[in-house]
Formats: C-alpha cells, structure tokens, sequence
C-alpha cells in the first residue's frame, strides 16, 4: 500500500456533463445530442437526483464539503434555460459549499449565449466562460459544420465582459481542413482584440465515427500537411507569448493566475467527481464512466442506482505512471515534491533509470524541484508519455 | 495378427508432383478409398498436418501411412504411401522419402503438364531405381489435354505413358485403377526376415511422453518390443517400447518385418542420438554394415535470427534445437550482431525453407524474430593465399586483404511458354545470367537453360520469374561450382552507425543502384523518430547514396475529453504496442520488416 494521497484524498473538483447541442459539428464525438425540450427537461431531473447520489456516496448525507471547481462541459451546457440552470444552481448549494474562490466555469457556444442568460449565470455564481470559437474563418466555421459566424463569438464575448465575466477562454483549432497560416494569424488576432485572460489552441483530431472520419477514408478530407499545423502551433506559441500570455500546458495559454484550475486537477492526477450522460470520474481510485446513452442514464438513476457504465480500479504503478503521463503535459512539469505527497515514494526511485535515460537523450529537463519536457519536444510529447505507459 | 503382412504383398510408395498439382487431394482420395478414414471422418488434406502446410497448401514434412486394400486378384495388400514434398528447397526430404520405396505415383496436371520441379523429383525417382506409375490428373477440367501430356511425359522424361492413368482425384475418377497399377507395377520389398535386423530411419519427431520417435523402413530382419536396437552410426543403445504403424494415427503393432514402414520408440531422451539417415540394428544379433543413408545436403542460404525481445534467446535455441531433430539440412550455430545482440547463424536449402522455419519458430514456439537478409556462402582468397567460406556479410576481411571472392554459381532449368522466352531472357540477363541452351518441349512450351550466381536467385528471382510469366514459369536449379566475381561489401549506416545486421555483398555494378534503392525503402519503412535519422550506403569509407528520415514533427493528444484519462492512456499503450516488433538499434526504432528490405528493392 502507498503511504500517498492518491487514493484517499478526496475530491474537490466536479465535471457536469451537459449532453445536448443544436448540432452536432463534422469533427465531434463528444457525447451529445440534438433533442427536443422534453428530454432536456427529464436529463436535468435525472442529473440533480445524480448529484445527491454522488454527494451522499463520497460525503455522507448532511455533509458540505466546500468545492475549488465546478465545470459545465457538453454538449452545449448553456442550451439549459436559465431556471434548469437554477434547478442545479440551487441543489449545488444545498450539497456543497462554494467560496468567492471556487472557480465555476462554464462551456458556452456563441450563438447560444444572450446577455440574459449571462446575468443569471453571474448571479448563480459562474465566474468564468469558455467560448468555442474554433476559428474566425467563416468558411472555416461552415466547414466544420459550426452554427455560429465570427461576429456571433465577438459579440459573445463583449457580453460576457459587459456583465462582469472577468475570466474568458476563447478555444482555437488548428490543422482545420483548408486551414493556412494566414487564417490563424487572423483568428489569434481577433482573439487578443476581445481582451480574453486565457487561450486554447488544439490540433484537429479525426476521431471515429464522425462525419470528418468518414470524409477521410472517403478522400474528401484534406487536411494541412503536417509541417504547416507545427507552424500554426508554433505560431500561437510565440504570438501569445508576446502578448503576456504563458503557456502552461501543451494546448493552453494564459495570463498570469489565469490558468484554469479545474484541468490542472486532471494533469496533476487528482480525483474529481463528475455527473452526467457519458461523464468520466475519478475518485479513491476508481476511474468510472457513466452511461452514454440517455435512456439508460435516467433508467438506471430512477432506479436509485449510480449509472456508470464502466469502472476500473487503478492500481499504485498504474496511478505513478498516470502522474507522469499527465504530469508532463504541463510546461512546468512533474513537481517531486507533489509525486511525493501523491504516491509516498521519490520519483527517482520509481522512474529513476528512465528518467536518467531521457534526460541524456535530451528529451526531458530536470532539477531538484521538478521534471519537464523541454518546449521543442511538445508536439512529439506522446513519444515521451508512451515511456512511461506500462513502465511499472 | 492381421497386421503382419507377406512381405510378398506389401508394397512401399510416394507421390510425386508439382505444387497445386493434386498430390495431396490424390492421397486423401487413396487413403478413403482404402477405408484408413471413412469419409466423414476425412477432413480435406489429412497427411498435411502442420496448419502451416495446410494453409500454403504445400508438405513441408514428410508423412508416412499405412492403407490396407483388397486387390481384384482376391488378395489384401498392405500399402505404405510416404508424402514428399514438391518444392526444389526441400529435395533433401523428397531422397528420403524415395529411399524408403520401391515406386512412385508421378502425377501431372492435364492441362499444365510437366513442370521443371516435378522433372528434378523424377529423376531422383529414377536414380533410385523406383518404378513410376505415371497419373495424368484433373482430366475433368475444361482446359485439361491429356494426350498431350501422355506424349510429354513420354519425350520429356522417356517414360512409357501408354498405360498412365487418367485420374481426377478432385472427382475420385480414377482411384481404383491408380491403386491396382500400384499392386501390380510396383515391385513388392525385397529384404530377408533371418538376417540380421536394418532399418532405416527416414524422420523423426519429438513426443513429450515416448521421447524421440523415429520413423523406419525394415528392409531387413525384425524388429519388436524388447529388442535391443543399436543406432548404427552414433552407437547410441536402446530397448524398444514400442512399434507401430501409421493408419493415419500412429497405431501400436507387435512387430515390424522387412519390407514394413512404421515407428519405433524407445524413451530416446537424447534426440541427437537419433539421426535420420542411420541404420537401426539389434544390439545382440547387430547387422556388419549400415544402409547406404543419405546424403547430408548442405545448405545453399544462410541468415541471422534473432529474437526481438533478448530474453527470448535460450528459447529460440531451444526451438532450433527441436527443428533440427527432424530437418536435417537446417543448421545454425551462435552469432552476436552489434545491432541485434545475441543470435543465430541458420543454413537453409532454399528462401521457403527459410521462410517455413521462421514461420513455425514464431507459430509453434511463439517467438517473435528479426531476419536479416539472406546470404550465400562466399569464397574468399585472401593476399596471405589462405581461403576463408563467408555467410555473412559483415564478417567479409577488409578489401585490402582480398584477392578475390567467388561465389556459388547454379545452372537453373527455366520451363515456360514460348511467349514469355522474351521476359525470362530478360530477367536472366539482367540477373548476371549466362545463357547455355534452349530446347522446345513441344510448339509451345520452352527449356531454357542458363548459368546464374546464386545470390541472384536467392534476391525475388522467384517471383519475378511468376509475374514475367503470368505464373505459367517453373523452375530447378542445381549448384554448379564457384567463380570469380566483382563483389564488394555494402554497408548501411543509421544515424551515422554501421548497421551490420543490414549490410550485404552485391556485384560492383549493382552496387550504386542497389545502395540507393536500399536507402530509399528504408526511408519508407523506419518510423520517423524524435531526431532527424540519415540513411548512408558506403563501401568502405565511400558514401554511395543518403537518405534522410526527418525528425518526427507531431505526435500529440491536445483535448482531454473532458477528464478521460483511461483513453489517453489506451491510446498511447496501442501507439507503444505497435513498437512492440521493432528493435533498437542505437537510438533508431528499426521494424523487422527493414532487416529483409534489401531483398524487395527491384
């Protein structure tokens, strides 16, 4: 047994998943669909009694246990209307404790945000906004099957600040299909003019079962070649490094103390809890992932019974190899002091010889603090997590 | 016991045919025929058993079974059918099979005809004094003429054809007349039960109970349980547990007499004590001189195996080890590559022995191996007059110690139809071929003859031959001698390293081309790597041609699909899995696949 913290730490950090979007957009396989209200309505029934299940499992019934971060992720989390928002709102309240401190961000789509709808989510507490405006392409956008134009994002995000959101990521891809360099240096630009605190920049990813895959294997899809997405990325890097933006993880940039706490309990191997269709948790150990599917989602809820589809006990090396698979991803690296809080040994006596190994290659830095993948090597970084992986 | 048969009424014989000829599909048909299966318990191709031949649809091992069959003249004969093998690589077993007999079917495709590997087996047939019984088969085919293949056989080999049997066995025509051909043209075993006891022992195979079971044709004398045998060429002594006969299934008898084909076991832990070839005696009533054995075939291609995983070493060697016991041509002794590590030199008789071995270390042992490159045996003199016999490249003395190398030439017997003289010349040529005769078999087939290295064999002259042809080409070769050549030793370099496990002797003219092609099919076939990674040919210090495999640019997960670590995790274990088969050699990740490039770059 390890003397860490892993497995007993417990979770301050809670994902909702908010399963509907207008559309489902070319690349997507995130779990969401397009629906009537009806369904909406039962799904944010199902979620709330899913929130006491999970509160009352981890914390005991009566407990309120104070949060760092909530995340509204989808789908589209802001389809709900502004009273499901404060159904959920109202039973967060209830089940734990939120500080001036809890950061509570929410995913938003441009097109789905009104002035409104923004006060309320100030009102109830959200703080910080996550707009996907992908790229300020037009033709860009209707490629990638968005719903929303470039004004649509610049009219979201002066909204956002008018009503006293201080805190906005704008999400950027790159590698679009069409997509030049001119493109990019167009979309980074109209992002720094809105004055945002923090940046996503994320390669395109064909995933399965999505229209672009079908499109791919068909030979409709072209795609940049590889050397024009690193200079697209490289690009980024440099243009928001010149702005005063910092890049802290190997897709995201932000403004001093900007950086968005709720993903770091990811890369640094936290457990948190998540609710929703198709969410993934991670808590004493256990990763689960709840049941895709709708109907099966509120099935198994009215039931009375946690809906997860799939659980899988992490062991010790399994947990070590994690921290470092994740750990990596951020510019700062793996701290030893936190692998040492986390898995009660030093990181030089688990991973020490591969370390050592990587260190002569060149591919990783090190000192006494901590551990980190150099900034050439961020692109090619699955190379280095891959050594980790199964290590143990 | 019904078992034991008049030697007058045995009768010891094989099959031989060329590959897709219906060799196997006769026998099963034979074997149904005389009720050694009934035909539901038939599954297609018994005496194939390895799954390896069953899916290539060729005998690598040969197979021994034991029919019984009523004869129109009212008598039961015992009949022993032992398979061959139909391709060149493995001659070496065809001689063994046939020198356990007394005939042969030879079977012929009614519409192909002869084919060039069928001619080798004949007249190693022939040379052995067998008697032939010529089968013309698949006459239920639209393209079949067998009028015109009796007329071949009679012109191409000289045999009488006049009595051949036309035969499907597909169909099962013709099955009744092959086997009373077979009772009545063969010649029953001659061998004397009072003398003292010889067998011969044609193939063995290793069982985890009984030990070593050798398979033995009695040709004089008798043997049975409690004998005292005596394995005349190692001395090695042994009390007999058990004898038997193959029906197909391995079926305990009492006794084996001269003139009988069947198993002997007898707890031989020490499987080199039981080598095929030898004669088995009694110990008490020994025999004073052994049969004449077989040849030792020498094998004519040699190459590295090694084992991906290094700790797969002792069990590699201890696959070969088993290998060896009943493949008598394979050998292999220890190497060390500096690329590869710890591994083993093999000898072979041919590419498709080579590559069936490799096949079944990885399938019957679960290995998982890196083959470098095919080698001939070069002879090299050097300044100092002495000679040294190189099969590996890497071994070859710097230039200025060399007088001069020569290398194995073959005479290779190319059988096509006319309209493809054209390409096979073509191919010859460009092969360093030497071109000696040209004979038609009839108005439409052709015999050319030509004189080739036979490191040009050895590199795709197979299936350039297949694909020049429409397939309608066959081929033999034998080995004729050695002679002079301008060769010269190319290395590959990776990242500024010679790779010795990648360097080859080609002829001086090729060098340049070759050496090119190479680096180029490298460049295809090594994953980029975090650094760029150039490909160099060099003879000597000479840089020839470069490549270079630019540095992998992007391989990155940017979403973290909101808190699904599990697949990122699986998809990095299923990128590392597929790194699985390569090796490291140096810095570089090399896939197996790089180590036999230089045999695909034509």
């Amino acid at each position: 047994m390890t003397d860490g913290l892993v497995f007993s730490e417990s979770p301050r950090a809670l994902y909702v998943h908010i399963p509907f979007c207008s559309s489902k957009c070319f690349y997507c396989d995130f779990n969401s669909y397009v629906t009537t209200e009806a369904v909406r309505k039962a799904y944010v029934e199902s979620l709330l009694n899913e929130l006491t299940m999970v509160h009352n499992e981890y914390f005991g019934v009566g407990a309120r246990p104070q949060l760092q971060t909530i995340f509204f992720g989808g789908g589209t989390p802001t389809l709900l209307t502004i009273d499901e928002f404060e159904r959920i709102a109202k039973r967060l309240g209830e089940l734990f404790v939120q500080t001036t401190e809890t950061e509570w961000t929410i995913e938003a789509n441009p097109a789905s945000m009104s002035l409104k709808k923004a006060q309320a989510l100030l009102h109830m507490g959200v703080n910080r906004i996550s707009f996907g405006a992908q790229t300020f392409n037009e033709t860009l956008l209707q490629v990638i099957g968005r719903l929303h134009d470039a004004a649509d994002v610049e009219e979201s995000v002066r909204i956002a600040h008018d009503v006293g959101f201080h805190r906005v990521n704008l999400d950027l891809m790159l590698g679009l299909p069409g997509q030049t360099l001119d493109d990019v240096d167009e979309s980074v630009t109209r992002a720094l003019q809105l004055g945002i605190s923090h940046l996503s920049a994320y390669g395109l990813k064909v995933e399965e079962n999505t229209p672009f895959a079908k499109w791919q294997k068909e030979g409709f899809l072209h795609l940049p070649k590889e050397e024009l997405e690193v200079a697209m990325y490289e690009f980024v890097q440099t243009r928001l490094r010149a702005s005063g933006f910092e890049q802290y993880e190997i897709s995201n940039f932000a403004l001093p103390g900007e950086e968005a706490r709720h993903n770091l309990h990811y890369w640094k191997n936290k457990p948190y809890l998540a609710v929703g269709a198709g969410a993934h948790g991670y808590v004493h150990g256990l990763r689960y992932e709840n049941e895709r599917s709708l109907v099966k989602y509120e099935e198994r809820i009215a039931q009375k019974v946690r809906p997860i589809a799939e659980a899988h006990v992490v062991s010790a090396e399994e947990a070590m190899e994690d921290t470092m698979m994740l750990g990596l991803r951020l510019q700062s690296g793996v701290s030893r002091e936190e692998f040492r809080q986390l898995h009660g040994k030093e990181l030089d006596d688990v991973f020490g010889p591969l370390i050592k190994s990587l260190c002569e290659r060149g591919w990783l830095l090190q000192d006494h603090q901590r551990v980190w993948i150099p900034a050439q090597y961020n692109e090619v970084a699955n190379e280095i997590f891959a050594l980790f992986v199964g290590y143990l | 016991m019904s078992e034991q048969s008049d030697i007058a009424r045995v009768r010891n014989f094989s099959i031989i045919a060329h590959i897709d000829h219906g060799k196997s599909t006769l026998a099963d048909r034979i074997l149904e025929y005389t009720g050694a299966l009934s035909a539901r318990e038939m599954h297609e191709q018994v005496l194939d058993q390895m799954d390896l031949e069953r899916e290539r649809g060729i005998t690598i091992k040969l197979q021994a079974v034991r029919l019984t069959y009523p004869a129109d003249d009212g008598q039961v004969y015992t009949l022993n059918l032992i398979d061959t093998p139909g391709h060149v690589d493995f001659t070496y077993e065809v001689s063994r099979s046939l020198a356990a007999c007394e005939g042969a079917l030879l079977v012929v495709d009614a519409a192909q005809g002869i084919e060039a590997q069928t001619l080798a087996n004949v007249y190693l047939a022939l040379e052995n004094n067998l008697e032939i019984i010529p089968v013309i088969n698949k006459i239920d085919l639209p393209s079949a003429d067998p009028e015109r293949v009796r007329g071949e056989i009679e012109r191409v080999i000289g045999l009488d054809a006049s009595d051949a049997v036309l035969a499907s066995a597909k169909a099962g025509i013709g099955v009744h007349e092959i086997l009373e051909q077979i009772v009545s043209k063969i010649p029953a075993p001659t061998g004397d039960l009072q003398r003292p006891l010889k067998a011969l022992i044609f193939d063995s195979h290793y069982d985890a109970y009984k030990g070593a079971i050798v398979y033995v044709r009695v040709v004089d004398g008798v043997i049975a349980p409690g004998v005292r045998m005596r394995m005349m060429a190692t001395g090695a002594e042994y009390e007999v547990v058990e004898v038997g006969v193959f029906r197909p299934r391995m079926t305990a008898v009492d006794e084996l007499r001269a003139g009988d084909v069947g198993y002997v076991a007898a707890a031989i832990k020490t499987v080199r004590d039981t080598r095929v070839g030898d004669t088995i005696t009694n110990a008490d009533y020994p025999a004073s001189e052994p049969l004449p054995g077989y040849r030792r075939m020498n094998p004519m291609v040699f190459c590295g195996l090694y084992p991906v995983d290094s700790s797969d070493y002792p069990l590699l060697r201890e696959a070969l080890l088993r290998l060896e016991l009943n493949d008598a041509a394979l050998r292999y002794e220890p190497e060390t590559s500096s690329a590869l590590g710890f591994g083993f030199r093999c000898g072979f008789l041919g590419l498709l022995h080579m590559e069936i071995i490799q096949e079944r270390l990885e399938r019957e042992y679960g290995l998982t191996l890196i083959t470098t490159a095919p080698s001939v045996v070069y002879h090299v003199y050097l300044t100092n007059h002495s000679m040294v016999e190189i099969d590996n490249p890497s071994l070859l003395p710097e230039s200025n110690q060399i007088e001069r190398i020569e290398e194995p030439y073959v005479k290779a017997s190319i059988m096509t139809p006319k309209d493809f003289v054209g390409n096979v010349m073509e191919l010859c040529q460009e092969k360093r071929g030497a071109f000696i005769d040209m004979q038609y078999l009839d108005e439409t087939r052709v015999t050319l003859l030509y004189e080739l290295p036979l490191t040009e064999i050895v590199y795709d002259f197979f299936d350039r031959l297949k694909s020049g042809t429409k397939g309608y080409a066959s081929f033999d070769y034998e080995l004729i001698g050695y002679r002079p050549s301008q060769l010269v030793k190319l290395d590959i370099l990776l990242n500024g390293d010679v790779v010795d496990a990648l360097s080859f002797i080609v002829h001086r003219d090729k060098a340049y081309q070759r050496g090119k092609l190479l680096c180029e099919k490298l460049k295809d076939l090594i994953p980029q790597q975090m650094f760029e990674v150039p490909i160099q040919a060099a003879i000597g210090n000479k840089v020839i041609a470069r490549e270079t495999i630019r540095a992998m640019r992007k391989n990155v997960l940017a979403k973290c699909y909101g808190g699904d670590i599990t697949r990122k995790r699986k998809l990095l274990e299923k990128q590392k899995e597929g790194k699985k088969r390569m090796k490291q050699v140096g810095n570089v990740e090399v896939p197996q696949e790089a180590f036999m490039a230089v045999l695909k770059i034509d």
